[in-house]
């Protein structure tokens, strides 16, 4: 799944299988911090937090709290277009556990967590066994919702409760596991981390763009002929990342995955794959899925078929959601069905996103609102 | 400011706090309160947003120095 890339393009230093552990860990404590801000890693799960502003929130809460924090890698990857965190696991878990131990020592952890995708639990466990590192890693299969992944989430599973987002009163950094103050970090994250601890944050700036430093791992499926998961560079024409996996055609790209935005052709053909850009279109990079229209299809069907799973994935906690997801789905799929093709049918979408979005643990209503916004501007102009 | 922070995953739309603040939220079609997750609240509905707190049965309302996010 690695995918042979053609035309020539840059090795992957991510997927890697062959690269020793990282043996001793060669950056500590403040240490850590002061060269994942140089770098400017920022998450790869789909937010794009920046990673030193989190690792000094724990410490800050550490400082205040008194108490010994705990680091979690995220690789439960529940969006069902990605695939990129299950093949980083599987192709090189060695690198995502470097980058663990390495925030561990940032925080002063004497706990880790890998939660990951069921597929994944072997791979990984394996390669736990061959290491030695201080911090003792616990690796645990991931729920397999679209929300199970989320921060929340992912330590309402750890505590042995239902996988499902929580409330955010009190914040993960300084309230997570256990009540601990918790770093949770996306693996692909960690890899990176892995990285800049080898080779310094001048090495990582050496790719992508001076604002969104490095490279992103991303998932390429839909109507193209290699699909699979590609290392690129922040800032790539998004045309020449789609281009890796063979699209059968100039057709619209839903960025970001199923919280994401359409672009419509003309759009991919300008666009570069960073925020700065993408932003332009209400996109983000999210967690690098590009999932490729085929010649021919709806977008809006597709979309109203997306949201129909979307509403279906609900944790079923927030009002809201429970009510307004499957709204917005049955009046989408009104409209893909041409039944909807007067500006009251619209307007009756627009009015339920608005009564959506924004209202919710979790940001589930947020990601569905945005991805049908984005279907109407893209698909919806006349029918 | 303080701000009034509502856990969705509590609140099961009974009402209490619209009635007790009408200024701030509304009542949707669901009958759950219409407002974000976090409401700054003015001074002078202080005393009605304690109330709130502490008069919803699902426990779902909390009063925070911080700002809303």
């Amino acid at each position: 799944m690695t995918a042979t890339l053609d035309p020539p393009v840059r090795t992957s230093p991510l997927l890697d299988a062959t690269r020793p552990p990282l043996r001793p860990v060669p950056l500590r404590g403040a240490a850590v911090i002061a060269e994942v801000a140089a770098a400017g890693l920022t998450g790869r799960g789909g937010a794009g937090f920046p990673m030193a502003r989190k690792l000094a929130a724990v410490n800050a809460a550490v400082t205040v709290t008194g108490r010994t924090p705990v680091v979690v890698g995220n690789g439960s990857e529940g969006e069902p277009a990605s695939s990129k965190d299950r093949v980083l696991l599987t192709t090189a878990p060695h690198l995502v556990l470097d980058g663990l131990a390495v925030a561990a020592d940032a925080v002063g952890a004497d706990r880790a967590h890998l939660v990951v995708t069921p597929a994944a639990v072997a791979a990984v466990r394996a390669a736990v066994a061959q290491r030695s590192d201080r911090v003792p890693v616990d690796v645990v299969a991931a729920g397999e919702h679209f929300v199970s992944g989320e921060e929340t989430a992912v330590v309402a599973g750890l505590e042995g409760r239902r996988a499902v987002p929580g409330d955010k009163f009190r914040r993960v950094v300084e309230s997570g596991v256990h009540g601990r103050p918790t770093l949770v970090q996306n693996v692909e994250t960690l890899a990176h981390l892995g990285l800049i601890a080898r080779s310094g944050a001048a090495w990582f700036r050496s790719r992508g763009t001076a604002a969104e430093p490095g490279t992103a791992l991303v998932t390429i499926s839909g109507a193209v002929a290699r699909p699979g998961v590609f290392e690129v560079d922040h800032g790539a024409p998004l045309r020449d990342v789609v281009g890796l996996a063979g699209p059968r055609g100039e057709t619209p790209v839903l960025v970001g995955g199923f919280h994401g935005a359409w672009l419509a052709p003309h759009e991919v053909a300008g666009a570069a794959f960073c925020r700065a850009s993408l932003g332009t279109f209400g996109a983000s990079p999210g967690a690098g899925v590009l999932i490729v229209l085929p010649a021919g299809a709806s977008g809006l069907a597709e979309t109203a078929r997306i949201t129909a799973y979307l509403a279906g994935q609900s944790a079923g906690q927030c009002g809201p959601c429970v009510n307004g997801l499957p709204r917005l789905a049955a009046e989408l799929g009104r409209v893909a069905a041409g039944h909807g093709s007067r500006p009251d049918d619209r307007a009756e979408l627009y009015r339920l996103a608005g009564l959506t979005e924004g209202r919710g643990a979790c940001h589930h209503p947020d990601g569905t609102v945005r991805l049908v916004g984005s279907a109407l501007r893209v698909f919806g102009a006349r029918s | 400011m303080t701000t009034l922070h509502l856990d969705w995953t509590r609140c099961r739309g009974r009402g209490g706090c619209v009635e007790l603040l009408p200024e701030l939220i509304g009542r949707d079609e669901w009958g759950y309160p219409l407002t974000a997750t976090d409401v700054p609240v003015p001074r002078a509905l202080r005393g009605a947003a304690e109330q709130a707190v502490r008069d919803c049965p699902r426990m779902a309302l909390q009063l925070s120095p911080r700002f809303a996010e």
